[in-house]
């Protein structure tokens, strides 16, 4: 429960923590809110010689809005999510999730943005960054580039980001009028990482589903979007039928490891039942 | 106690805070403003720190150590493995199950994290890097987890040691992984019953590995001073005059020189009762170095080696007659015990106080058997949190007694009612030898029924099962429990020979304050609040000035220590007892005074007075002044007294549990909608502290049955050693307790309590099951293996085709 010797780094801004991260190499680790990395550390699971603690760049923290997206700091930790009024009008569903995210000792600690490159197929912001369609902005040695969510993951701990990069921003659309959302997050206990969880965003337009989109969370090595769950339920209505098929598709792609959460069936029985509560709760928000 | 006739008798008696008053915790003031001192807030100039190198393998021969690396580190002291002991003897020690186990791992290791070296170090960071730095080669060996498994005849053989030994501390060994065969009750007669009974039922009842998970884990330090010769041990030990005995006989240090300290304590639970490898390596690293080591095990390390509770494989029967009166009971117990036997059970006992499992109920014969075995996982098997092997005899009980209910489909409340020992039949001698002292179930089950209208209960139940379009479905699980506590009575109970009194020595100062000092020791059960109580009952001093002290085997009198429902029961009639024997001299001070005889005075509430002049009396501040300043004549100056209390039977706490649960067909998961409790633990001392305790021990009931496991893989891994998976209810998963109490005094007890602490969760564990599989009654399903946590509940629903 200790963690081998390692140097401790604090720039004072983005372009200083490149630097330190080129010049250290792969020895060295970014520390965002730690509450990923330092549990790995402590079990000696990872055993970086250098950490470089992003916590006093104030430029990485932070909410607004530009034109319909709205801009989030990679560094903004989950209370501030759920405190911040600008989410509650305008994306509603961030605020929703980050409650259900650990405990508030956590929350007050974790950053969206290492929730999201961590790339643990446990953690709840990669199958929301696929829901909200959201992009990531990586600066590296280069300069920034923006990737979409959808395709960013690639595996447990495998995503796109280069080894030099720091996710700066994570841009999302705000949500248009008359979005439905839900999120559903079986856990066993307050504080736990999913079972199996469903994220729905959904528009209707005359009983009709104009936009839906549905991702799922600890039901494969990353992140899943629901491809042809929502090619099922785009264009339809809403009937028995339909939902059943939708929820069938959802399962078909669910490749969960067995844990003591339970084994493949049950987690993919439970990402269906997810998605079904997530559904029906994301259409009635959709007045 | 007479009720006080007037408005000032009234007055001076709650003045007093004694018995019966909810008595604010006098604990909480240090613990909330984070003033305890606990053992890792002890500090100690020139102090090392102890770390382990542990067994990543379960089962394998250790072919070499490799110290050099870690030694090279600088802060390191010494890396000491069962080679460096050897020349000590201390490589092995004794358990007190009459076993011996490894204290560093001696040629190969028996279970996953096993002790196999230790490093000294000038921190913990460097210690931690030197545990790395040890190179250890292991050869593997076959690996048995099943403990059926390990009784094949051609299984490995686990403990080589033990190697042509044919004779155990509790008889003969059948096999070499089998420790003992312990049996109770009346074979024969039990035979006859079910012979002749119209009805039996046999089932497999399967009481998982769990562990007690204190919030602090297991510590100490250790402190040899090599001028003097002498030991100081602060330990986060639930019996810590039982840990100088062993540390002096260990090692030889007269124990006059050895002081044991047990500080303030962050939950025992069973857990701090045995003596650990880490305890007796980092005393001997502080005698080979002359310097304090402190040792402070980590979460994974307290979860995976310190003391296991349960593991019983429980085959039950029972033979009734048609009409449900149960005419025998019978089971025959696979007890797994991990590498070594190191239980913690009253010495004569190898399965405790299992033979409770006649329950509450008038069983003409019964008979039990159980066999403990060697498996490659930690030792223990300590009562967590219930006394000695009581929950899963109560389990056994409950569990059979529905399963009886259901093959006749009789009412689980009427199969009890008509089986109870009834009221009149108390002191009742059950089909196993004990005594019951007193009890009145019936009482009980009523007022319970009748608080959540029971049959409206199975009403809706029954509307529930009739729809099949319900998204749940709904339990109701009842349970009646008698628990046997207050180990107990010398001529039954020792511990390595000391027998299993307790003791109480009182000081009362000569302005009228006391100072109060037991062999037991508090570990959140509140002592330095209730001791104080009865204290001030009876002897008219304010608990507000009585100080409570434990712990400390320099100042305290010798006992056995907190565990097993037992500070009340035992230390609680000491404190009596004593009490009584300062009121006896106060009484001569006081007729002195008066210039009386001792019968013509009236004791009331705080005074003695002349019998028939109320405006002669001389208070119990006045009588100790006198008792230091002018005793009467051929009396001996001061007062104080000490009392040793060897009980002449055990107690019988009893209670009557009502759970309903709604189960959701689409998860698995289990919503406790409704728990009642009610409890009968003899005289009520502190109502609020009863009131806590109860909610303490529930909340841990519902942690077993609904989520704590150590499941083990084929290779012996323990899966699950953290928090995040071993589960610890927070308020959120917490249910809203409701509590109820009848008061049916013990007859033998000076006070008539009987012990409260343990009953919620030996209660409560058996009624959580019970409800979630009368949730699956009506399904054929008469018995489920806990946890019920959401999957394994799930995969019920999914077998009965009832999921959604
Ligand atoms: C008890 C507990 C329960 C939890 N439950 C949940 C849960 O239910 N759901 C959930 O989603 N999470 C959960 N978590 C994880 C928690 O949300 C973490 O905070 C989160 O996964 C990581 O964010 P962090 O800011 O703490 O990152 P850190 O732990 O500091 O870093 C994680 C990784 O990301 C890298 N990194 C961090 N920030 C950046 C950046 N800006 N650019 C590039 N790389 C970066 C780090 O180098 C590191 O490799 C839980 C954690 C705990 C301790």
């Amino acid at each position: 429960m200790i963690p081998p010797e390692f140097d401790y780094h604090a720039p004072r801004s983005v372009a200083e923590a490149i630097h330190l991260l080129g010049e250290l190499g792969p020895d060295a680790k970014l520390l965002a809110g730690g509450h990923s990395l330092l549990p790995m550390m402590k079990l000696r699971f990872a055993q970086p010689t250098h950490l470089i603690d992003l916590n006093r760049i104030d430029d990485l923290r932070g909410i607004h809005e530009e034109g319909d997206q709205l801009v989030i700091g990679a560094m903004t930790v989950e209370n501030d999510l759920i405190d911040s009024p600008l989410l509650r009008a305008r994306l509603p569903l961030l605020p929703e999730v980050a409650r259900q995210i650990a405990d508030p000792q956590v929350r007050n600690r974790g950053t969206i943005g290492g929730d999201i490159v961590h790339g643990d197929p446990g953690n709840d912001h990669p199958a929301i960054a696929l829901a909200l369609d959201a992009s990531l902005v990586l600066a590296g040695p280069g300069g920034e580039r923006t990737l979409p969510a959808d395709g960013f993951f690639l595996g447990t701990y495998m995503t796109q980001m280069a080894e030099d990069e720091i996710l700066v921003r994570i841009r999302v659309p705000a949500f248009a009028p008359r979005t439905g959302y839900a999120y559903h997050k079986l856990k066993r206990k307050t504080g736990d990482w999913a079972t199996a969880a469903a994220a729905v965003v959904l528009r209707l337009d005359g009983g009709r589903v104009s936009h839906v989109r549905i991702a799922l969370t600890n039901v494969a090595p990353m992140a899943l979007r629901a491809h042809a769950a929502e090619a099922l339920l785009l264009g339809q209505a809403l009937d028995a039928a339909r939902i059943d098929q939708a929820a069938a598709a959802v399962m078909a792609i669910c490749a969960p490891a067995d844990d003591l959460r339970g084994d493949a069936e049950y987690k993919t029985a439970m990402a269906g039942c997810m998605f079904r509560r997530a559904l029906a709760q994301a259409a009635a928000r959709c007045a | 106690m007479n009720a006080p006739k007037e408005a000032g008798l009234a007055e001076r008696a709650s003045a007093l805070q004694g018995m019966g008053e909810s008595r604010l915790r006098k604990e909480d003031a240090r613990f909330i403003q984070g003033r305890g001192n606990y053992v890792d807030d002890i500090r100690m100039p020139g102090m090392l720190h102890m770390d382990i190198v542990r067994s990543p393998l379960a089962h394998a021969r250790i072919k070499r150590i490799n110290k050099e690396q870690a030694l090279a580190i600088p802060g390191v002291h010494a890396v000491l493995t069962a080679e460096d002991l050897k020349p000590l003897k201390l490589h092995w020690m004794p358990t007190l199950a009459g076993d011996v186990q490894a204290v560093l791992a001696d040629e190969k290791v028996h279970f996953q994290m096993q002790e196999v070296a230790i490093v000294i170090a000038d921190d913990r960071y460097i210690a931690a890097d030197a545990v790395e730095a040890v190179e250890v080669e292991y050869e593997d060996l076959p690996v048995v987890i099943d403990p059926y498994a390990a009784l094949a005849p051609d299984a490995p053989v686990l403990r080589e040691d033990l190697a042509g030994k044919t004779e155990g501390a509790h008889g003969r060994r059948e096999h070499p992984n089998h420790i003992f065969t312990w049996e109770a009750g009346d074979a024969a007669a039990t035979e006859a019953a079910f012979a002749a009974a119209a009805v039996t039922v046999k089932a497999r009842i399967h009481y998982p590995r769990v562990h007690p998970c204190p919030l602090e884990t297991c510590g100490c330090v250790a402190s040899f001073d090599p001028v003097r010769g002498e030991l100081t041990t602060y330990l986060t030990s639930q019996a810590p005059h039982v840990v100088r005995t062993v540390v002096s006989l260990l090692s030889g240090i007269p124990e006059s020189k050895v002081r044991i300290v047990s500080p303030d304590i962050g939950g025992g639970f069973g857990n701090k009762v045995g003596i650990y490898p880490g305890y007796v390596c980092a005393i001997v690293a502080s005698i080979v170095l002359g310097r304090p080591v402190k040792w402070i095990e980590d979460r994974v390390e307290n979860i995976s080696t310190t003391a296991f509770a349960r593991d019983y494989h429980m085959d039950g029967e029972i033979a009734a007659t048609a009409d449900g009166r149960i005419l025998g009971l019978r089971t025959h117990v696979i007890a797994d015990h991990g590498a070594f036997d190191a239980c913690a059970d009253p010495t004569k006992f190898p399965a405790g106080l299992f033979h409770i499992c006649s329950g509450s109920y008038d069983i003409a014969a019964a008979y039990c058997q159980v066999k403990g075995v060697y498996t490659n996982k930690a030792p223990g098997g300590v009562a967590y949190r219930c006394s000695f092997r009581v929950t899963e005899a109560v389990y056994l009980v409950e569990r059979m007694v529905d399963i009886l209910a259901q093959k006749l489909g009789l009412d689980k409340a009427e199969i009890r009612r008509r089986n109870f020992i009834r009221k009149e039949q108390f002191p009742y001698t059950s089909p196993f030898g004990f005594e019951y002292d007193s009890g009145d179930y019936h009482t009980a089950l009523d007022k319970v029924l009748a608080a959540v209208d029971y049959p409206a209960l199975r009403a809706e139940q029954a509307a529930t099962r009739a729809n099949p379009a319900s998204p749940t479905l709904m339990g109701i699980g009842l349970v009646s429990f008698t628990e046997v506590v207050g180990a107990g009575p010398s001529k039954m109970c020792d511990i390595l020979g000391v027998g299993m009194f307790d003791s109480c020595e009182i000081r009362v100062h000569p302005t009228g304050s006391a100072i109060a000092r037991m062999g037991t020791i508090t570990q959140g059960q509140g002592h330095q609040t209730t001791y104080a109580q009865i204290i001030a009952t009876e002897l008219g001093i304010p608990s507000e000035v009585i100080q409570v002290e434990e712990g400390d085997t320099s100042t305290a009198p010798y006992g056995l220590g907190t565990y097993g429902s037992r500070s009340t029961p035992v230390a609680g009639a000491a404190i009596a007892l004593a009490a009584r024997k300062i009121h006896a001299k106060a009484r001569k001070i006081a007729a002195h005074l008066l210039e009386v005889g001792e019968n013509d005075l009236d004791w009331e509430i705080d005074r003695f007075k002349v019998k028939g002049d109320d405006s002669r009396f001389k208070t119990m501040q006045d009588i100790s002044w006198a008792a230091y300043h002018q005793a009467p004549p051929g009396l001996e100056p001061g007062l104080e007294a000490v009392h040793y209390y060897d009980p002449p039977n055990f107690t019988f706490p009893f209670g009557i549990y009502l759970c309903v649960v709604d189960i959701d067909r689409a998860t698995g998961e289990t919503k406790v909608r409704r728990f009642l409790a009610l409890d009968d633990c003899g005289t009520r001392i502190n109502p609020m502290i009863i009131e806590g305790q109860i909610h303490g021990g529930l909340t841990e009931g519902f942690a077993v049955a609904m989520g704590q496991q150590m499941p083990f893989d084929a290779q012996g891994n323990l899966l699950g050693n953290t928090l995040m998976d071993y589960f610890l209810p927070t308020a959120v998963e917490t249910p809203k307790w409701e509590t109820d109490h009848t008061v049916t005094p013990s007859p033998h007890h000076p006070l008539g309590a009987k012990g409260v602490a343990e009953s919620p969760h030996v209660g409560s564990i058996p009624t959580f099951t019970a409800a979630v599989v009368d949730a699956f009654a009506h399904l054929g399903v008469d018995n489920m293996t806990m946890p019920h946590n959401a999957y394994r509940v799930w995969q019920q629903l999914r077998d009965c085709g009832a999921a959604l």
